[in-house]
């Protein structure tokens, strides 16, 4: 990274400056933009090496967990939320549903020209806030910029790197007949407040996203002790696309009580208005736990305790079925199919 | 949610069940069509079928405003955005109905078609007054509840002096649909569709109002019960048909006298008739051609017309040779009859128009109900 001198270089127009093709060029340009920007918000000791990659302790016992995620969400501010906090949220979630504790994010950025610096500015601000809440630093980043019209504003992929305690086996397969499923809080609040602002619908709503790193709550579920067997978050697909995928790869069924979802009234509502279903719509901040049936109250117990856990519930029992069908007994006393979800029902939510 | 989930009571639903149970003749069998997909799409979400005896069977109809589209109709829409540029706006679930040459709307749109999904028509007028550059045909399809915005679709046209803003327009009536359904060779002569009455249509009725099954129910003496969407609707609904086929009645009675009375929505019926005027026949999906059954846009407001301002012949086209949505929509067939359901038709992959719409029988047996069939 080449280094801006001070008193040279006029420095960024943050309020009225826009993304032009020069700050993907890897030029002054763009040191100029990753000091003036990214490094004074996401700034810590791995980042302010300033070399190409990230020089980090190796952590002790235990294996080590990876994943990543892109965010196109749109628009890119919502109520709750934005890109930037989405970003961090999710992929902590998806290294914490893993069983680790997670330490340390990567930040892509695909920048298109034209798109406010102001924006950005607020966008990196999010992350940072988010990042430090979360405890788990951006220790690396990218940026690329691409020409007006090939890009919507802004997309970001991070990748997260956490570390599973030696003995901790958290996984989609195995969830067996007899496990309880609970869920940590209410359904499909995400991707309604991002439905409610789309501005073709014309409607308002009191919702807001519900995205938050939940790392802090498996955290406060492990230590309750309770066997847990799968841990996942439902985003896209919302709940009954994660419940069918863990179905498939344990190899069991499912039976929900619809009358036990924890739905908001305005979702709800909001749902029905647009012919949704809120089990397909996607959350942010909330997870799915199957344990041992013994244990369920005890985890229950445990999440209720965590703020992030206070609507949480028991909703369901994993039971045997060669077919994998994941059934919900109906509140109006018949039985279905919570089937995959075919097609799109949102656009671009995460 | 206040006056929703009054029509959602589980407590409410057993004890209409018991009513229906006593109620129903165990000496003889039921068999009602519910028209719409609204009806089959709550029939099979809240799991009504579990709830009534086995002597009381509910047949899905072609209520389905996509289901009975047919191939020809998507062709002309499809090769209005791709081969004459146009920007196609239509109602979400007809972006998948397959068409010809394995196209869908929705496959037309990844081969660079511009094609916009709008929640309503009104939608389509403000795209086309924002870009006056590119032309802006609306799909306008279904029964007589989606009718009555296109109309308004067009008059806004019409009152701004849009000059890039047309109509390709599919709207079909209910009354013939269910005319051919009484005097399909099934029904009529040989008995193997035994049908003892229908559930008739929620909001469709808010807008024809339920003088016009009277005729149904006078001239084919099958009594029809008009009832809403929400389930306790419909098994009220089922309730009142066994009563009048034990009673030997048949008449038209309203379950859904919150929302239909007998006249309907003069207002919106004055626009449609302002707008729209009678085609002379329309190729329906699974019920072929049948005359005086659909609507085309009046010569006054002819500008409007997609199909007099694009060189747009229609082509039939016949539907895939194993797949039974033709007799499914004439109440024939069940989907679990079909070869192909849950095989290669599926709702990621439909073959047949039934598998796309979730209001469609075959979507929704294979969504809600298939656990049944293994």
């Amino acid at each position: 990274m080449s280094e801006v001198r001070k008193g040279y270089v006029r420095p960024l127009d943050i309020k009225h400056g826009q993304v032009d093709m020069a700050h993907g060029s890897g030029g002054r340009a763009m040191a100029q933009l990753i000091e003036e920007l990214f490094a004074k918000h996401l700034g810590n000791e791995y980042l302010a090496q300033g070399d190409d990659g990230a020089l980090l302790p190796a952590p002790g016992a235990g294996r080590l967990v990876m994943a990543t995620d892109s965010h196109v969400v749109s628009p890119l501010f919502f109520p709750g939320g934005d890109i930037g906090c989405l970003s961090v949220h999710g992929t902590i979630n998806d290294v914490a549903v893993m069983g680790a504790t997670p330490l340390w994010l990567s930040a892509g950025f695909i920048l298109e020209e034209g798109f406010k610096l102001a924006d950005l500015a607020l966008i990196v601000q999010s992350m940072a806030q988010a990042a430090k809440e979360a405890g788990v630093p951006i220790v690396t980043g990218d940026t690329k910029v691409v020409e007006r019209g090939k890009g919507d504003g802004v997309f970001i992929t991070t990748t997260g790197v956490g570390v599973v305690a030696p003995g901790q086996e958290l996984s989609g397969r195995n969830a067996r007949p007899g496990d309880a499923i609970l869920v940590s809080g209410t359904l499909g609040d995400h991707g309604m407040a991002i439905m409610a602002v789309r501005e073709s619908l014309g409607f308002e709503s009191p919702i807001v996203s519900d995205t938050a790193a939940l790392h802090g709550l498996i955290a406060a579920m492990r230590d309750s002790g309770a066997d847990i067997h799968v841990l996942r978050d439902p985003t896209r697909g919302g709940l009954a696309t994660t419940l069918n995928e863990i179905a498939q790869q344990s190899g069991v069924g499912m039976m929900l009580q619809e009358k036990a979802l924890p739905v908001k009234p305005a979702v709800n509502a909001a749902c029905e208005f647009l012919g949704l279903d809120p089990l397909y719509v996607a959350n942010e901040g909330k997870l799915v736990a199957i344990c041992a049936e013994q244990d369920a109250e005890k985890l229950l117990a445990a999440m209720r305790a965590h703020p992030l856990g206070g609507a949480a519930a028991r909703i369901g029992t994993v039971h045997e079925d060669a077919h994998h069908f994941v059934q919900m007994t109906t509140g109006f006393g018949g039985k279905r199919i919570v089937d995959w979800l075919s097609g799109e029902q949102l656009p671009r939510i995460c | 949610m206040k006056y929703i989930d009054e029509f959602r009571d589980g407590d409410v639903a057993r004890g209409l069940a018991e009513a229906i149970r006593r109620e129903a003749n165990p000496e003889r069998r039921y068999h009602f069509m519910e028209f719409c997909g609204g009806h089959t799409h709550a029939i099979s979400r809240y799991g009504v079928a579990d709830l009534l005896p086995d002597n009381v069977k509910m047949i899905h109809g072609p209520g389905c405003p996509v289901c009975v589209l047919p191939i020809g109709r998507v062709d002309q829409a499809i090769r209005l955005a791709l081969e004459d540029g146009v920007t196609l706006c239509t109602y979400g679930d007809c972006l998948r109905v397959p068409a010809s040459d394995g196209l869908s709307l929705l496959k037309a749109k990844a081969r660079g078609a511009d094609i916009r999904m709008v929640y309503s028509s009104a939608d389509a007028v403000t795209l086309a007054q924002k870009h006056p550059e590119k032309q802006v045909v609306f799909f306008a399809i279904g029964f007589e509840t989606t009718t009555p915005p296109t109309a308004v679709a067009i008059k806004q046209a019409a009152a701004l002096g849009l000059k890039n803003f047309s109509v390709l327009c599919c709207h079909v009536l209910t009354p013939s649909a269910i005319s051919s359904i009484l005097e399909s060779p099934e029904v009529r002569q040989w008995g193997t569709v035994p049908l003892d009455g229908f559930i008739g249509p929620a909001h469709v009725s808010t807008i024809i109002g339920s003088r016009p099954y009277e005729f149904f129910a006078e001239e084919y003496r099958k009594p029809v019960v008009i009832a809403g969407f929400e389930p306790l609707d419909v098994m009220q609904a089922i309730r009142m048909l066994i009563r009048q086929v034990n009673e030997g009645r048949a008449e038209v009675e309203n379950e859904f006298s919150r929302a239909v009375d007998r006249e309907g929505n003069k207002k919106a019926q004055q626009l449609v008739a302002e707008v729209f005027e009678m085609r002379k026949n329309f190729e329906w999906r699974g019920l072929n051609v049948l005359p005086y059954s659909a609507l085309r846009i009046r010569r006054q407001f002819a500008e409007f017309d997609a199909e007099k301002r694009f060189p747009l012949d229609y082509q039939p086209v016949p539907d895939h040779k194993a797949c039974e949505c033709g007799a499914i929509l004439r109440g024939v067939k069940r989907p679990q009859d079909c070869k192909l359901f849950g095989t290669v038709c599926t709702p990621e992959n439909p073959i047949g128009s039934c598998m796309v719409s979730s209001e469609g029988a075959c979507a929704a047996h294979y969504t809600y109900g298939r656990y049944k069939d293994v």
